[in-house]
């Protein structure tokens, strides 16, 4: 947020904090698209901003050991099916720095697609963005709210009860308008969808 | 829209220009029509080329090889092009290359000149500067015409009047033109201009061009284009005056191959622009007699100075990133407040301007990256416009209640204790604001100040009563 709204010098002390937060785990799972994005595309230039040789050593060291959440089951550990039972209607927004960022490609809908239960429904316009874009949304308001309705009507025309991503920022956005507009259409992220099962009353 | 002209000095900030134009439901309609037409086209020729990304590659390179090394190359090019009979001048600004070609085409006797579509000509206001002058400009370009004939302004840089649709381009031919039994099929229209420009044509001794691109190993000057009036104005006139950004040279003649493959398909969805025209010079036996090229540079120095700004002078023109963005495809382009809009004009207008004026700009972007997807010499956008809202903060001090809510999220992000300490006090702000829904959940419908923003269109959840972190703690780290 701080480091895409133009607060470098507010944002590079958090590099740091990440590392030093971080640099134990085997594996660091980040259950949000435009989180692990952000590390990617930026950290290393930030840490060589910062101009710290071992801060730069340990970006780079701890950067191939960040996954996001649905790259980690696809890609590192090659799954699909995760077991999982959803028996509803559920349609998937691409983020855009999972889409663009991120190149995570087909591999949430695979996912989705070996839960049990679940009826999938792609939704029209995948690549375009619903407006969020950190203080885009409140700077930018009018256009935001536009881009928002216009993704609103997509899911809305879907039939589905639940809208799923995987980047809480959209959701949460996405969400804002489905409750405004009393639609009882909710949001979860896809790891709520994937750990759900016969007893879980998601 | 009204006549005057998109000065990023006196434009409204976007917000509020976009605000203004989003009322406008006929506007919205065009514009969405012709960029999903555009896109639609664009994405059929591209995805027929299997090199598309090593092309893309190969625009990059050429571009940014030229920017390092645009000294040389400018010089070369004026050596080369007087050579060929040319005559080069260098022009510090608009207001610069506004007198030289004012000048040019006094000296060349004539008090009105035909026109070739320029964007450059537009960021300079050049019709303005001629009018004042006693003389009088006719815009060639279908496009371009229907912009000068109803008194508006360019709002894409590739398809002008893309803010139009045919009914209201037939109100303005019939009313302009005096024809009041005008028809409205395509054909109609094109008929009707063509008569119009013809005897311009004819007529006018003096052309004012812009160009896509300059050769520096020839000399030679390029325009593509898909009406053929432009080629009208190249051969007709006397007197050719070219007017173009130093960002414009192209190392070698070769070096078009690459270009005239990312361009056309890029800018219009098509495989190849139905015109081509490179000229060197002047030739004894045909075309002008005189030519002269205004080599202008109105902060691309400046830009070219700034290494992560640069890249932004790597534009070739097209488009694409317009047509691709969804906050363009909301506003149109007028709300960019420049002849510049969308994602291009995002990040060029504010560092045309040195950073003194459009300052809103870079903000205009959601930064969802489908402009950096589509531009055929990778321009990254996203990571310019975030470049230059770091100058921006810079500019605006850190006195201001953004700066300060930032830096006090800055210090909450660094310690976990102040932010479990921010959480439970986020809680307890929230509070009065939260309602209670049917099912029992909390959401807040108002937020105050800026924030206020966000609760136009939009509720926000309130904060959980167990955070994640909460929750792992009492799992336990070894499973549940
Ligand atoms: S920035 Fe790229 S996509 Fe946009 S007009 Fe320039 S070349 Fe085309």
């Amino acid at each position: 947020m701080h480091w895409n709204t133009g607060y470098q010098s507010e944002a590079l002390p958090l590099v740091k904090r990440f590392v030093e937060q971080f640099r134990g785990a085997e594996t660091a799972v980040v259950p949000s698209s435009s989180c692990v994005a952000m590390m990617r595309d930026h950290y290393p230039k930030m840490a060589a901003e910062i101009g710290d040789a071992a801060l730069i050593a340990e970006v780079s060291q701890l950067l191939p050991r960040v996954f996001e959440f649905s790259e980690f089951l696809t890609k590192r550990l090659g799954l699909e099916d995760v077991g999982a039972y959803y028996p509803h209607r559920v349609t998937y927004h691409a983020s855009c720095h999972g889409l663009r960022n991120l190149g995570l490609g087909d591999g949430p809908v695979r996912l989705l697609k070996a839960v049990r239960g679940i009826d999938l429904v792609e939704l029209d316009g995948l690549e375009q963005c619903c407006g969020f874009g950190g203080t885009f949304a409140v700077k930018n308001a009018d256009v935001s709210s536009a881009m928002l309705e216009e993704k609103i009507s997509t899911v809305l025309g879907t039939g589905a009860e639940v809208c799923t991503a995987c980047d809480n920022s959209c959701l949460m956005h996405i969400q804002g308008a489905l409750h405004r507009q009393k639609t009882g259409v909710k949001t979860l992220h896809l790891a709520e969808i994937l750990a759900a099962d016969e007893g879980a009353g998601l | 829209m009204s006549g005057s002209a998109l000065d990023p000095k006196t434009a409204p900030v976007f917000p509020m220009a976009a605000r203004a134009a989003m009322k406008d439901g006929q506007l919205r309609r065009n514009v969405r029509h012709a960029t999903d037409m555009i896109q639609a086209k664009r994405a059929r020729v591209v995805a027929e080329m299997p090199d598309w990304q090593e092309l893309r590659e190969a625009g990059k390179q050429i571009r940014q090889h030229t920017m390092e090394n645009l000294d040389f190359y400018l010089e070369e090019f004026e050596a080369n092009c007087t050579r060929a009979g040319g005559v080069v001048h260098w022009a510090r600004d608009a207001a610069e290359a506004q007198q030289i070609i004012v000048g040019l085409v006094k000296a060349s006797r004539s008090d009105e000149v035909i026109k070739i579509k320029s964007m450059t000509t537009e960021e300079i206001q050049l019709n303005s500067a001629l009018e004042a002058a006693g003389i009088h400009p006719y815009e060639t370009d279908l496009a371009e015409l229907i912009i000068q004939l109803g008194h508006d302004q360019p709002s894409h840089i590739v398809v002008p009047a893309l803010h139009k649709n045919r009914q209201q381009i037939r109100e303005i031919f019939r009313r302009e033109m005096n024809l009041p039994k005008l028809g409205e099929r395509p054909e109609d229209l094109a008929d009707a201009a063509r008569i119009f420009l013809r005897e311009k044509f004819l007529r006018v001794k003096t052309g004012v061009s812009g160009a896509n691109f300059l050769i520096a190993e020839t000399g030679g000057v390029c325009i593509v284009e898909s009406e053929g009036n432009g080629r009208m104005c190249l051969t007709l006139p006397e007197t050719l005056i070219t007017v173009a950004g130093i960002d414009k040279v192209v190392p070698r003649f070769a070096d078009l191959e690459v270009l005239f493959q990312l361009l056309p398909r890029s800018a219009t969805g098509e495989r190849m622009n139905p015109y081509n025209s490179i000229w060197t010079g002047v030739n004894a036996s045909d075309g002008p007699r005189a030519f002269h090229v205004v080599l202008m540079d109105n902060a691309r120095t400046e830009i070219l100075a700034d290494a992560e700004g640069r890249q932004t002078l790597n534009c070739i023109r097209c488009g694409a990133c317009q047509n691709a963005c969804p906050v363009y495809r909301q506003t149109g382009g007028h709300a960019y407040g420049s002849v510049y809009a969308g994602p291009i004009g995002a990040i060029l207008t504010p560092q045309l301007q040195e950073m003194h004026h459009a300052q809103s700009l870079p903000y205009a972007s959601s930064l969802c990256g489908a402009c950096y997807e589509v531009c055929p010499v990778k321009i990254n956008i996203p990571e310019v416009l975030i470049h230059l809202r770091n100058k921006v903060v810079k500019q605006n001090g850190p006195l201001n209640i953004e700066a300060l809510a930032m830096k006090t999220m800055g210090m909450i992000f660094l310690s976990e204790q102040r932010f479990r300490a921010a959480q439970r006090m986020g809680r307890m702000a929230e509070a009065p604001l939260v309602r209670r829904d049917e099912k029992g959940a909390g959401w807040i419908g108002w937020l105050p100040g800026m924030l206020g923003g966000w609760t136009k269109a939009r509720d926000l959840q309130e904060m959980p009563q167990e955070t994640f972190r909460d929750w792992w703690e009492k799992r336990g780290t070894h499973g549940s």
